[in-house]
């Protein structure tokens, strides 16, 4: 009875994980400029740390220094349409969402902060 | 006097399966009206930005409240030596865990981000009597739960008493804390007075009392228990004390503001010309909810369970109605903004606000009381919290 | 990235530049009292105490410029229901109870010193930067609403549903508590609030920012010298909003 439960459960997890190769890895427009703010790989690691130091000392000191400012990340890496409207950067293939949707970690930073620059969006 | 045992319900009363299901639907519409408000946001409720708090506060503190007054019978029992309250000890604590997790459900569920929770419990502004709740709450829960712990396990009955002295302590800060909610406000005339403090720890005992008198005298006759008649008279007495106590303190609050001109704008809304206000504060608190209950709880003739249950629910409507009109009332007359001025604008200075409960609102509040009553009902069906009988009542089914 | 050996040179010449184009506006009255520069890396200081000033004998009964002006900035668009909505500054209007006079006046967070909304928040999430300016962290903030409660001059709004097309440097969402920020974003680049510039640019110059501790301002001047008052002297709030000619 157990074996053939143990069966069938290695039978179904290989029929889900079977799946994995035909997942496409993140990727996203390129953002502005040579190179970012901090290596990649870096920010890769802790680009949530940068950004939760810099919420604290700019909300709460006033420091408002651009290098890891999340207004900063979404300048150079917000990616315009044809017509060059920006498309905001947690949409599935672009800069953030492409990332977050693919490991599934819900991000709350767009629902109150602009996921586009200022500059004019055509609608 | 004959050994109390506890005992678990039967449950197989219908009147305990029919509202088994009835609690669990209603839970359900509560969690339904909460995922609406939450995803849609807040303009789904009657709420707004000069009203801010409504429906949903009215029951949460109603429950908070009754929570802390529910331990009532308990803390007679173990802290004052009364072993004749002993039977009713167990159910008394059981309650005051149910119902104050159901006022907090509301509360949290209520929140403009209830996903933040965790941000509430972890940072912390201690000037805020919020921030003291937190504490307040979940550690009375903690204690109330050692205490039934003590209670219920032979070996550690010794410990009953000073358990018993920590939750008695703790619940009537916790009580403070709730009355200086509103209490430490010096921005509305309706509230900033220290008395909230008192006013609120009398209106938990009365309301607890009352809540605890529903419970109890419904579970009872469910398993087939008759209270003795003698405690019976005692805790009706004790209720009845706790009813005058509450009308005393709100008569001393609103004569004392009568006296200062600045303040008698509110109490001309709240007790004569607010529409609604006056109406739920005279006929719904002080007749019904405080005048009546008193008369009923001391004359012999509704000694019954179900008079007393009736009168209890009387008392629960009554202080409904008080906290609609201490929160809704308090925040619907218009603030003084300008000393030496009056507002001559509309829309959010000046005018009374016209507030109406929505649905979403009501069903949340609901759902915070059959939550709670829902978790008693299991638990009493898992735990012995229920006393055994002596005498069965007639053509009850014992357990 | 800013190369640094620019920022003293643009910090001249937007100082200059703005200067010169309000005082060219409104010839004669000094409006904006710009505080000692503050570097964008360096944090707020004790040492500024910012004010805002209020004339109502310059506020226009019908005028709503400042109200605009601050939608605008901020992007606060409108619910479709008028109690609903926010906002951060709204036109009072105010009849005297000794004389009936009637006056007009323009109502926001009145940044006090000793704010009960910062005294009651659970999380912190309301407080009061150095400078004095009292805002919402909303990364804290839980939607309790007891600021609100707390509030003597019903200034605070909450976020009552989804919010789209926030302006980069004023992050706004549903279920968090928001108000009058004194346009923190300008005022930390050395600019007035929006309110203030546009009732000067309006001609009518009710409003004027400063720095309180700044002994040369003219709201310091106007708090040390010239009647004035606050909207509720009786709590002693020391707002760090006054009212002139109320």
């Amino acid at each position: 009875m157990t074996q053939r439960f143990v069966m069938a459960l290695l039978i179904i997890l290989s029929l889900a994980t079977s799946s994995i190769a035909d997942v496409t890895l993140p990727s996203y427009p390129k953002g502005k400029g040579e190179h970012c703010v901090e290596p990649t790989d870096v920010m890769r690691r802790d680009h949530f740390e940068y950004l939760m130091h810099h919420r604290q000392i700019s909300v709460h000191l006033g420091v408002r220094s651009k290098r890891h400012s999340l207004v900063g990340c979404v300048d150079c890496h917000a990616s315009q349409a044809d017509d060059g409207a920006y498309i905001p950067v947690n949409e599935p293939g672009q800069f953030c969402g492409s990332c977050h949707i693919y490991t599934a970690v819900k991000i709350d930073c767009f629902s109150c902060h602009a996921a586009v620059p200022d500059a004019v969006v055509k609608q | 006097m004959d050994k109390i045992r506890f005992q678990v319900l039967a449950g197989t009363h219908t009147g305990y399966r029919l509202l088994l299901w009835l609690l669990i639907i209603l839970i359900g519409i509560g969690l339904i009206a909460a995922h609406h408000m939450e995803s849609q946001g807040h303009w789904v409720t009657g709420m707004d930005n000069r009203v801010v708090w409504g429906l949903p506060h009215v029951f949460a503190i109603f429950l908070i409240l009754s929570a802390s007054g529910a331990l009532n019978t308990a803390s007679i029992s173990s802290v004052f030596g009364r072993s004749d309250y002993q039977p009713l000890a167990r159910l008394s604590g059981l309650l005051a865990v149910t119902l104050l997790t159901g006022g907090l459900a509301v509360l949290v569920l209520d929140l403009g981000r209830p996903d933040r929770l965790v941000v509430a419990m972890t940072y912390y502004n201690f000037s805020s009597v919020f921030a003291w709740n937190v504490f307040l709450y979940t550690g009375f829960m903690l204690v109330v739960l050692i205490y039934l712990w003590v209670m219920m396990t032979p070996q550690m009955r010794g410990y009953v008493r000073s358990v018993g002295v920590v939750a008695l302590i703790w619940r009537l800060i916790l009580t403070s804390g709730t009355g200086a909610i509103f209490g430490f406000l010096v921005a509305r005339d309706a509230y900033d007075t220290a008395i909230m403090v008192p006013l609120f720890i009398l209106m938990s005992l009365s309301l607890g009392m009352a809540v605890f008198w529903v419970s109890t005298l419904t579970m009872c006759r469910w398993n087939g228990y008759r209270v003795a008649p003698e405690l019976s008279e005692k805790l009706r007495r004790l209720s009845a004390v706790f009813v005058l106590g509450v009308l005393f303190l709100m008569a001393l609050h609103h004569l004392t503001n009568i006296y200062m001109a600045h303040h008698q704008g509110i109490e001309r809304f709240l007790l004569v010309d607010g529409g609604v206000y006056p109406w739920l504060f005279w006929l719904g608190f002080v007749l019904c909810g405080s005048i009546v209950p008193v008369w009923w709880f001391l004359d012999r003739r509704f000694c019954t369970p179900a008079w007393t249950v009736t009168t209890a629910l009387m008392v629960i409507v009554g202080g409904l109605c008080h906290l609609y009109v201490t929160i809704i009332g308090g925040q619907a007359y218009p603030l003084r903004l300008v000393s030496g001025y009056r507002v001559d604008s509309g829309l959010y200075d000046g005018e009374i606000t016209h507030y109406l409960p929505t649905l979403p609102e009501l069903a949340l509040g609901i759902g915070g009381v059959s939550l709670a009553l829902l978790i008693t009902m299991l638990a009493v069906r898992i735990l012995p919290f229920l006393p055994t009988v002596t005498r069965p009542l007639p053509g009850s089914n014992q357990g | 990235m800013t190369d640094p050996a620019n920022k003293p040179r643009r910090r001249f010449l937007g100082r200059t530049g703005a200067s010169t184009a309000l005082l060219a506006l409104v010839p004669g009255v000094k409006l904006v009292d710009l505080a000692l520069a503050k570097d964008e890396d360096e944090p707020a200081s004790v040492k500024t105490r910012w004010g805002l000033l209020v004339d109502a004998n310059r506020c226009v009964t019908d005028c709503q410029a400042c109200v605009s002006a601050c939608e605008d900035e901020h992007a606060l668009a409108k619910t479709g229901t008028a109690r609903l909505d926010p906002q951060w500054i709204r036109k009072v209007e105010l009849v005297d109870e000794s004389n009936d006079r009637s006056l007009s006046i323009p109502l926001m967070c009145q940044h006090c010193e000793d704010a009960p909304c910062v005294d009651v928040c659970p999380t912190g999430a309301s407080f009061k930067r150095a400078d004095g300016m009292v805002l919402v962290d909303k990364h804290t903030c839980i939607g309790c609403r007891y600021c609100m409660m707390a509030c003597p001059f019903n200034a605070r709004s909450f976020v009552h549903g989804e919010v789209t097309g926030q302006k980069s440097y004023s992050p706004r969402g549903k279920g968090t508590v928001e108000s009058c920020t004194l346009c923190v974003h300008r005022v930390d680049q050395d600019r007035a609030p929006a309110c203030v510039e546009s009732c000067a640019v309006d001609g009518h110059g009710a409003l004027t920012f400063g720095d309180l501790n700044d002994s040369e301002s003219t709201v310091s001047k106007t708090v040390r010298s010239q009647p004035h008052r606050e909207l509720r002297p009786d709590l002693a709030l020391n707002t760090g909003v006054r009212y002139r000619g109320v």
